[in-house]
């Protein structure tokens, strides 16, 4: 069986030559959560890009499901995967219902069929739509914003999620209350998730695999309980930098 | 100003209200329909922005007296004065809608328009489900500001025989009497006033609601 997602010899410069992804590979599969982890500017959200070309890559290729994403037809390959941002992603003009029916609507599916999966996808993400299916993305919480962009990334049945930092402006309570439900989600519908963040704790509770990028290379790619014994230096600095607040608190109380 | 001037002008300042009213409708019609396709392809191709833009500016500096002169020996234009003013009005109208277009799409978040290829909608669906439902308060507003100004600017069409309530304005002036400058130019500033809150409601209207 093929990878869901596989990444070969994959570079992009920018202009100017500086390369943000430097010769990847990686194999994503089926049904898996991998977690791409790394400091800002390290090429993690390019990398996800890639996937739905967004960004095209300057060499390499890109396969879903064992098909080179550069020859697929654009529009499909994308219907077919789903796409989760931080924060700003949902459509201001819509209401929630519309904004979850997006991606059916697009396709040209009828209106019931739309308004009916979007009750579904509302009530799988923990919102209730009598409630909300009616609401603008302003009447709304930035938890239940994403629970909304989650849902309307799951509206066409896509096998594969692309989450770049999808909890990244919430609050530390509502980002374990998002990731509770996201894991619970996961566990039901079997989807290939590859998931960006600059968050261990995320990275280490939702991953199958964690994918370390350092200035566009992948230097570490491990099981979450490897990555934590790891003696590699860059992944050892970002375990260590990940630990401080708890070594800081303990120093306190042993004088 | 009493009964009997307004028995003898009513009918006259009606009939010249509604030609004024057509002028300036069928103007913003042309200019609309100009300009915001220009304005959409400019966001597309936004090395052309400053260049078109530069050329709908230099249009609005030129002097309306000046403008219906120069169309007046026009071939086709010439016969009609009508067909002078719509032309000459329309041009007017072109900058601010052009711009407001340009603007309005090129303000929309970018992480919404991403989003919207990622999803996998085709160019035309984002532009009609995304881009112009964002930009229409916008679009609007340039309408809005091209139609106030445009109703003003059509009372000097009367100057090449145009018609529209600037006839009474040049009649008056020419006989010096106030009461016909008056007829004339208070129905205009009415009109200017009726057509900037209509205008400016339909533009709340349109706004995307936020906090």
């Amino acid at each position: 069986m093929p990878a869901a997602i596989e990444f070969r010899n994959l570079s992009y410069a920018i202009q100017g030559g500086r390369l943000i992804l430097d010769d990847i590979s990686l194999a994503v599969e089926e049904g898996s959560t991998t977690v791409i982890l790394g400091r800002s500017g390290s090429g993690k959200s390019t990398l996800l890009r890639t996937v739905n070309r967004l960004i095209e890559p300057t060499s390499g290729t890109v396969l879903v499901r064992g098909k080179q994403t550069d020859t697929s037809e654009l529009i499909a390959l994308r219907r077919g995967i789903g796409y989760v941002i931080q924060e700003t992603g949902l459509f201001p003009h819509f209401t929630v219902e519309r904004n979850v029916g997006l991606v059916l609507e697009a396709a040209g599916r009828p209106r019931a069929e739309r308004a009916q999966r979007s009750r579904v996808l509302l009530t799988a993400v923990g919102l209730d739509p009598d409630q909300f299916a009616r609401r603008h993305p302003h009447q709304l919480s930035g938890g239940q914003r994403q629970r909304v962009g989650l849902a309307r990334a799951l509206a066409a049945e896509p096998e594969i999620l692309l989450m770049d930092e999808p909890f990244g402006a919430l609050d530390p309570l509502t980002r374990a209350e998002m990731q509770d439900m996201l894991r619970a989600l996961l566990t039901r519908l079997r989807k290939t998730v590859l998931l960006v963040t600059h968050d261990l704790d995320e990275a280490l509770y939702l991953g199958d695999r964690i994918v370390l990028l350092h200035e566009g290379r992948i230097v570490a790619h491990l099981a979450p309980e490897e990555f934590l014994r790891s003696p590699q230096p860059e992944v050892e600095n970002y375990v260590r930098a990940f630990h401080r607040g708890e070594r800081g608190a303990a120093r306190e109380r042993q004088p | 100003m009493n009964a009997s001037f307004f028995s003898q002008y009513g009918g006259e300042i009606a009939e010249l209200t509604v030609e004024h009213l057509w002028l300036t409708a069928a103007s913003m019609l042309f200019a609309a329909l100009l300009a915001v396709p220009v304005g959409i392809w400019l966001t597309r191709a936004p090395q052309w922005a400053k260049p078109v833009i530069a050329i709908a500016n230099i249009l609005e500096t030129i002097p309306s007296l000046a403008m219906f002169g120069f169309l007046l020996p026009l071939p086709w234009l010439g016969e009609r004065a009508a067909r002078i003013a719509v032309v000459a009005l329309t041009a007017y109208a072109l900058l601010p809608i052009l711009r407001n277009t340009y603007a309005g799409i090129r303000g929309i978040d970018p992480a919404i328009l991403e989003v919207a290829r990622a999803l996998g909608l085709t160019g035309t669906q984002r532009l009609f489900k995304v881009e112009l439902p964002l930009a229409a308060s916008f679009i609007l507003a340039g309408l809005r500001t091209a139609t106030v100004t445009c109703v003003g600017i059509a009372t000097i069409a009367a100057a090449v025989g145009a018609g529209g309530l600037g006839e009474l304005i040049f009649r008056g002036v020419a006989s010096v009497d106030n009461r016909l400058v008056l007829a004339g130019a208070v129905p205009a500033a009415l009109l200017a006033l009726a057509a900037d809150g209509l205008l400016g409601l339909a533009e709340r209207g349109l706004r995307t609601p936020t906090q």
